[in-house]
């Protein structure tokens, strides 16, 4: 017989109930390296049809299935259930309003992407025939950038972005930094002017949840501080 | 909760169904011309194109001298020669420019020292028609999907391209023989939506799911064939599915061929590099038809690893823990968490694991739809269009070769975005929608939320991947396809009883798989039938019972038209063997 876990799940159906509540659900651990997003499945095609989440790669790297688990944000896909102590509490990520179980409404999450021009801005027409050329150097600036899977866990546990409504987050921060960091933009002026901002740059902390928060191990409280001195250098 | 109220109507000049590279490829070229709207099941950048991780081909030649005809030739001898040499000149031809225009997007590609953009190996890709192994594989890092679908959507940001997303598309909707728009579900609030086009894109990526062992996201179930067929259309190839060599054991994840690209290489239990005596010149790298064999034949024969005999290693510690973190990040990071592996210092226990369809809804290298058959020319279905993973162009005939999947999306959805753009203008009007638009998907879902049959989708689907992995993948014979035949249509008894649990509106996941098991269905129908017809062995598709390949009779095409009574009947076309300016490659034995 396979080990079996118990998950405790946040459940709301706007449709049908008041107010949210949690039920609790034996899962069966049928493989060493089980994943808390296999057991959801188990939930899902097994035992209870009802249960709404996200999720599409299974690996990582799609970033549909941020989830609060024991407390902490984490991606269902690549989080084990043997590492997590029992009772395994799964929560829909804190601060987005909830559309049912644990899926979140993203629009707020998206709308402060948007905000700080995520993509390319360049002035310069690129050669015609070629690449533009970037040294590996100025290419490894964009590592620890560029991998960022807009999975929301980092904003939804930073208690600036759950205290100010405004705050454009660490997600967009960094996307922000991505593309200033890349020797091929040209829009650096337009994106400081964006960030350079009571809700912006200067509203963190570097309370640091973030990083502890992202599951691709990046590090948005850098890239803040990097926005912050280009800020400061550009005034002078 | 069975009343849905009104179906909500909207009009766009183009609708594309899907946003993954392809989707966002035609999307950038069409919204320059029309106004044009994506509908996609999933946010853009959750789109499975996200976990494509070796790169995209192109003839740059960054790093040795190379020639799109060498691309060509390759392409042709990977597919077996069932590939269209048409399309195939068309796509090789313009690699190179298709990967220009994404590093000036912004794409992210890996350096070298020169500043151009880094190039791996790859397998099947060679350079003077099969002498060695060349770097042509653009590449970023092992992130290139992710790097890519991240690039295409934020130039539809900037761009301010219209999205619908979440919404789940159901039926195709035709007036007479025009494709005139989608009826779609909207995944969030519940409730139909009508989307009227004078172009529709499909470029709802592949059908892996249908398999237990897979490499594919969750949502690669292979919708747009299934609504295909269910208009009447036909699909091509479906028996071609390709299995990738390295799967991790026991899970099926992805290592990218790009790992035997940077020089790891395959064992067995004795520690043998086995795939000399299979491949003696490019050995590891051979084309992934013939790795995958290799491996099961390994297996077959007590030569596989473990308690259970049942795999085989990838060993790549040798190649030094600099280049794997520079070059193979995401795959340290996979097996260290799918395998519990540090690959710098163990290697990895692998199987073939399903991963591509060659097989799709059959077009031109326009990227319209056409039908045709052995006797007429193919003609293009009005309206229609098909590019990516669910499109059959035909590029990758019976095998398709590694990194030729990206650069296929990118090339057929910028031309297909063309075309529909002028397509669009030349229609003054839009074809009108036909009486009741849609009525079958409706009462189709209807019937779902106010069901009350005893079956549910989650043990029907268990049962059609086990089976499916059992008795129709890399190596098949009529036995078992038979009986693969009879287990489906068992299956599809059951599902005329399927209930669902989850009866509510909002954010119905029940709802949605039920919908994609009924996809997988019919078109797993159409794979095993093409697999149980096609007697002999080409490509991905090989027959125990028929080993040979057989030209004399099977250098065709093969194309599946779901009947009214659920059964799926066989057709054929001929392979477009003439390119566009260059003589054929005519076939030839393949040894690599
Ligand atoms: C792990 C992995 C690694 C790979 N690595 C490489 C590589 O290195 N090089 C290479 O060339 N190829 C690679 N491939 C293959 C390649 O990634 C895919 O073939 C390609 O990305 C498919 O792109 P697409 O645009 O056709 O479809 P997808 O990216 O799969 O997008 C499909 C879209 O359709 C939408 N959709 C589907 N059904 C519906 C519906 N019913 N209603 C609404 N929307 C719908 C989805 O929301 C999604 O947006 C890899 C594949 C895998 C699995
Ligand atoms: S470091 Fe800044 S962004 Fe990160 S959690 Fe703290 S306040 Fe938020
Ligand atoms: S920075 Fe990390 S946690 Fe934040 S959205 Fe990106 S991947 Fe997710
Ligand atoms: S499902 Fe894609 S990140 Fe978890």
């Amino acid at each position: 017989m396979a080990k079996t876990v118990t998950f405790t799940i946040f459940r709301y159906d706007p449709e049908r109930d008041k107010r949210p509540y949690y039920k609790n659900y034996k899962v069966e651990v049928r493989r060493p390296g089980m994943m808390v997003l296999d057991g959801l499945n188990q939930i899902r095609w097994e035992q209870d049809g009802t249960l709404a989440y996200r999720r599409s790669c299974r690996e990582g790297v799609c970033g549909s299935d941020g989830l609060n688990i024991n407390g902490v944000n984490m991606l269902s896909c690549i989080t084990h259930i043997e590492d997590l102590k029992e009772p395994i509490v799964i929560q829909p990520l804190p601060s987005l309003p909830v559309i049912k179980d644990l899926v979140v409404d993203f629009t707020d999450f998206f709308s402060k992407y948007y905000i700080v021009k995520p993509y390319l801005i360049t002035k310069t027409p690129p050669p015609s025939d070629r690449e533009r050329l970037q040294s590996p150097e100025d290419r490894k600036k964009l590592d620890g950038l560029y991998e960022c899977i807009l999975c929301a866990c980092c904003s939804t546990s930073c208690p600036s972005f759950w205290a100010d409504p405004d705050y454009l987050g660490p997600a967009a921060l960094l996307k922000a930094w991505r593309f200033i960091a890349d020797s091929r933009d040209e829009g650096s002026d337009e994106r400081l002017e964006i960030v350079n901002d009571r809700h912006g740059v200067w509203r963190c902390h570097t309370i640091l949840n973030c990083i502890e928060a992202c599951p691709k191990q990046l590090n948005p409280t850098e890239a803040i501080a990097n926005l912050k001195k280009a800020i400061v250098q550009r005034k002078f | 909760m069975g009343n849905i109220p009104d179906v909500i109507i909207h009009k766009h000049d183009v609708v594309i169904v899907g946003a993954g590279g392809a989707g966002l490829r035609a999307a950038l070229e069409a919204s320059k011309v029309v106004n044009t709207a994506v509908i996609t099941q999933v946010f853009p950048t959750r789109s499975h194109t996200v976990s494509a991780q070796g790169g995209i081909a192109a003839t740059l030649g960054n790093m040795e001298p190379d020639n799109w005809l060498w691309h060509m030739f390759d392409t042709v001898k990977g597919s077996d020669y069932l590939g269209d040499q048409d399309a195939i000149e068309f796509m090789c031809r313009m690699a190179p420019e298709i990967v220009i225009e994404l590093e000036h997007m912004g794409m992210p590609f890996s350096r070298i020292e020169n500043g151009k953009i880094f190039q791996r190996r790859f397998g099947g890709h060679t350079r003077e028609f099969g002498k060695d192994a060349i770097q042509r594989t653009c590449a970023a890092a092992d992130r290139t999907g992710h790097a890519m679908l991240h690039t295409l959507y934020e130039q539809c940001v900037k761009n301010q391209v219209i999205f619908y997303n979440e919404f789940f598309a159901i039926d195709l909707i035709m007036n007479e023989d025009h494709v005139v728009g989608v009826l779609a579900w909207d995944i969030v609030n519940g409730g139909f939506h009508i989307f009227h086009a004078k172009a529709t894109m499909f470029a709802t990526g592949g059908y892996g799911r249908c398999y237990k062992t897979t490499s594919n996201a969750h949502i690669c179930t292979g919708d747009g064939l299934g609504i295909t067929l269910r208009a009447g259309l036909p699909v091509e190839d479906l028996e071609f599915v390709q299995f990738h060599p390295t799967g991790i054991y026991g899970v099926g994840n992805l290592i990218t061929e790009g790992a035997r690209g940077e020089g790891g290489y395959l064992i067995n239990k004795d520690g043998e590099r086995f795939m000399k005596r299979y491949a003696p010149t490019v050995m590891d790298l051979a084309s992934r038809d013939v790795v995958s064999r290799a491996i099961a034949e390994e297996i077959r024969n007590g030569r596989g690893c473990g308690p259970k005999g049942d795999y085989v290693l990838l060993k790549l510690d040798h190649i030094g823990a600099n280049v794997i973190n520079e070059r193979l990040p995401g795959i340290w990071e996979l097996t260290y968490v799918f395998a519990g592996i540090d690959c710098t210092k163990e290697p990895i226990p692998v199987v073939p694991t399903c991963h591509y369809c060659m097989g799709g809804i059959p077009t031109n290298y326009y990227a319209e739809v056409v039908v045709g058959n052995m006797e007429q020319p193919e003609t293009p279905v009005k309206g229609f269009y098909a590019a990516g993973e669910c499109a059959c162009v035909s590029i990758h005939g019976a095998n398709r070769l590694g990194s030729n999947s990206l650069l296929d999306i990118m090339v057929f959805g910028k031309v297909g975005g063309q075309k529909m753009a002028e397509f669009a203008e030349s229609l003054p009007e839009h074809v009108p929608l036909p009486e009741n638009p849609g009525k079958d998907g409706i009462e189709r879902v209807i019937g779902l939320l106010n069901s009350t049959g005893k079956e549910r989708m989650g043990p029907i689907w268990e049962e059609l991947k086990e089976s499916m992995d059992y008795n129709c993948s890399v190596f098949r014979t009529e036995e078992t396809l038979v009986k693969q035949k009879a287990i489906i249509n068992e299956l599809w008894k059951r599902f005329q009883n399927i209930g669902i649990d989850d009866k509510s509106r909002v954010y119905n996941l029940d709802l949605v798989e039920t919908l994609e098991l009924e996809n997988m269905l019919t078109y797993s129908k159409a794979i095993v039938e093409g697999a149980l017809a096609r007697t002999e062995s080409r490509g991905a598709h090989y027959r125990d019972d028929y080993p040979k390949r057989d030209d004399v009779n099977w250098l065709k095409h093969t194309l599946a038209y779901l009947e009214e009574d659920g059964s799926i009947r066989l057709d054929y076309k001929p392979v477009r063997l003439k390119p566009l300016t260059v003589p054929p490659f005519e076939p030839k034995e393949r040894v690599y």
